[in-house]
């Protein structure tokens, strides 16, 4: 099995969600984060103060598949959550060394398989 | 006894001499003091209308949708002293006022009526406002702000004052005897037909049909309502222009209306959702306002809570039926105010009775079916006429500006792009510029 951790901008989650939803993989965990891709500062003020803001809002998608299924995941992602600009993000693939499923306590390949 | 006798002689030379100061000026303190809390609850209703709109957008808007209904208050309540005024009062013709009160020129503290005139012009200047700010709802999330600015600047001016003058500065539709107690077609009509045009030319925000686009406060959405609803005593309370029975007739008008549009509103949410939504209930309340806005000092009570209650039905279809379309009127300006305003006006014609208030009309239940055309003719000519030259000005404006934003900003969310601020910025890596490092891209794009 393996970890695909991967950090997109926000305003492209949903058509992230739907190219996964498509691709069949359905189980994953949406975090709101904040970080920094080397994209261009946003600059704000307020009042006068002017202040620029080195870390943006990212979304980052935790997704645990089987071997298998990494491929069609990174391509999903890739595909949908693109503009061209610096800062669409980074996809981190880590092995994993056990999966349970806490309801029934599968394990490993059949803890990341949905049931039908 | 003798004391019951020198008190009411007393009172017999305070009266005199009131009716004397009133021979000499007219102005009538009461009235004066009335109106005066009016213009200042009528212009809360600004800030309460950007809540409202602000809770029902997304939190990348939140702020941009705000400043659409602040930025009114600046916009218009300049434009209205320089010349709106004197266009919508101003003597002139059945069409249009003149430029005899421009620039604030003779109006000061002479009674107009039974208050200071100028107290008068700041009333009205506060319905100005808020009717500006009303239009924004069709078109959040996607206008540039200036081109907005642009828009309700000219919009002030070329719509709502002269149709102000037709219905309330001695215009062709006040000839006519069309009855419109507190703006149903200045204010509401006016500004719900100005949206559906404007999201039309405008087009839908991009992902409008492709994902839900959801409310991000809806405590603020209620908020919003409640306060509307505290500020519209003033709108039609004070629209009586005098602290009177006919105030306190609006007044309860005011309270009945939107109480049996929340009841009807929640019946309907029961038996066609199942669940009776916050959103819902604070629509229904701007919605039983805005119908009871042209009736409020001509019907009785109990026909205003017949009223309210009726005013729903239209409203509530359109707005279910208009989600499930390409017309992104994003907010339902048009359904709540357009279709509120023309439902409130036509049942005006049907409940309207000179035996609450001899100064208004008898309506069709009371035997004058007249008043009833009178009142559609009204709508129409108003609705016609903000329509045609919204299109006009829009693709006037749009040839010399972009009217809406790329889709990378809307992405972006418009708080960030076009005002450099965010709602809930959480100052995590925030890091303060000095004056003399400020990056090249803050003139330029200032986002990636």
């Amino acid at each position: 099995m393996k970890l695909v951790k991967a950090i997109i901008r926000p305003s492209k989650l949903p058509d992230v969600l739907r190219a996964l939803y498509q691709a069949e993989v359905h189980g994953l965990t949406v975090s709101r984060v904040r970080g920094h891709g080397g994209e261009v500062e946003s600059v704000q003020t307020y009042r006068g103060t002017t202040v620029k803001m080195e870390l943006r809002d990212k979304i980052m998608l935790d997704i645990g598949v089987s071997d298998e299924f990494v491929s069609t995941t990174v391509d999903a992602i890739c595909d949908s959550a693109a503009t061209g600009s610096v800062g669409d993000g980074k996809i981190f693939v880590l092995p994993v060394d056990q999966v349970i499923r806490v309801r029934t306590r599968e394990e490993d390949q059949a803890a990341v398989t949905p049931e039908r | 006894m003798i004391r019951r006798l020198l008190s009411l002689g007393v009172l017999s030379v305070l009266v005199a001499g009131e009716v004397l100061a009133q021979d000499a000026a007219s102005i009538n303190a009461s009235d004066t003091a009335w109106l005066l809390i009016s213009t200042a609850l009528v212009l809360l209703m600004t800030p309460a209308l950007a809540f409202f709109y602000g809770g029902l957008v997304r939190s990348k808007n939140a702020l941009n949708t705000m400043m659409m209904s602040f930025v009114a208050l600046g916009v218009s309540g300049t434009l209205w002293a320089i010349l709106g005024y004197s266009w919508a009062f101003g003597s002139g013709d059945a069409f249009l006022g003149d430029f005899s009160m421009a620039m604030l020129r003779g109006v000061g503290l002479e009674a107009n009526g039974t208050i200071p005139h100028l107290l008068f012009m700041a009333f009205q200047g506060t319905f100005a406002i808020i009717t500006a700010a009303l239009i924004s709802g069709a078109v959040v999330e996607r206008m540039r702000f200036a081109s907005y600015m642009v828009f309700i600047a000219v919009w002030g001016l070329v719509v709502y004052a002269p149709v102000c003058h037709w219905v309330w500065g001695g215009g062709w539709l006040s000839e006519m005897g069309a009855l419109d107690f507190a703006g149903g077609a200045v204010v509401h009509v006016n500004a719900g037909v100005t949206a559906l045009v404007a999201a039309l030319v405008l087009g839908s925000r991009k992902d409008y049909g492709r994902e839900a686009l959801l409310p991000h406060n809806v405590p603020f959405v209620l908020l919003g309502a409640g306060v509307l609803w505290f500020g519209w005593f003033g709108f039609n309370g004070g629209s009586a222009l005098a602290a009177d029975g006919i105030a306190a007739l609006a007044q309860v008008n005011t309270l009945l209306a939107p109480a049996g549009a929340l009841l009807g509103w929640t019946i309907l949410d029961h038996f066609i959702t199942r669940k009776i939504t916050a959103v819902g209930v604070a629509t229904a309340i701007v919605v039983g306002l805005v119908a009871i806005t042209p009736a409020a000092g001509f019907v009785t009570p109990i026909g205003a809570l017949g009223l309210g209650i009726i005013s729903v039905l239209p409203s509530y279809f359109l707005i279910h039926w208009r989600a499930r379309t390409r017309l992104d009127d994003s907010l339902d300006v048009f359904a709540a105010h357009g279709v509120g305003g023309l439902t409130g006006a036509l049942l005006t014609g049907i409940l309207a009775t000179a035996t609450i208030n001899p100064g208004g009309a008898d309506g069709l239940l009371y035997g004058n079916p007249g008043q009833l055309w009178i009142q559609a003719v009204s709508i129409l000519a108003v609705a016609a006429y903000s329509g045609i030259i919204t299109f006009l000005l829009l693709k006037l404006i749009g040839l010399i500006m972009p009217l809406r934003a790329d889709k990378d900003e809307e992405g972006h969310g418009m708080d960030i792009v076009a005002h450099g601020e965010q709602a809930y910025a959480t100052g995590e890596g925030a890091v303060l510029l000095d004056f003399d490092e400020t990056p090249e891209h803050v003139n330029g794009k200032i986002y990636s």
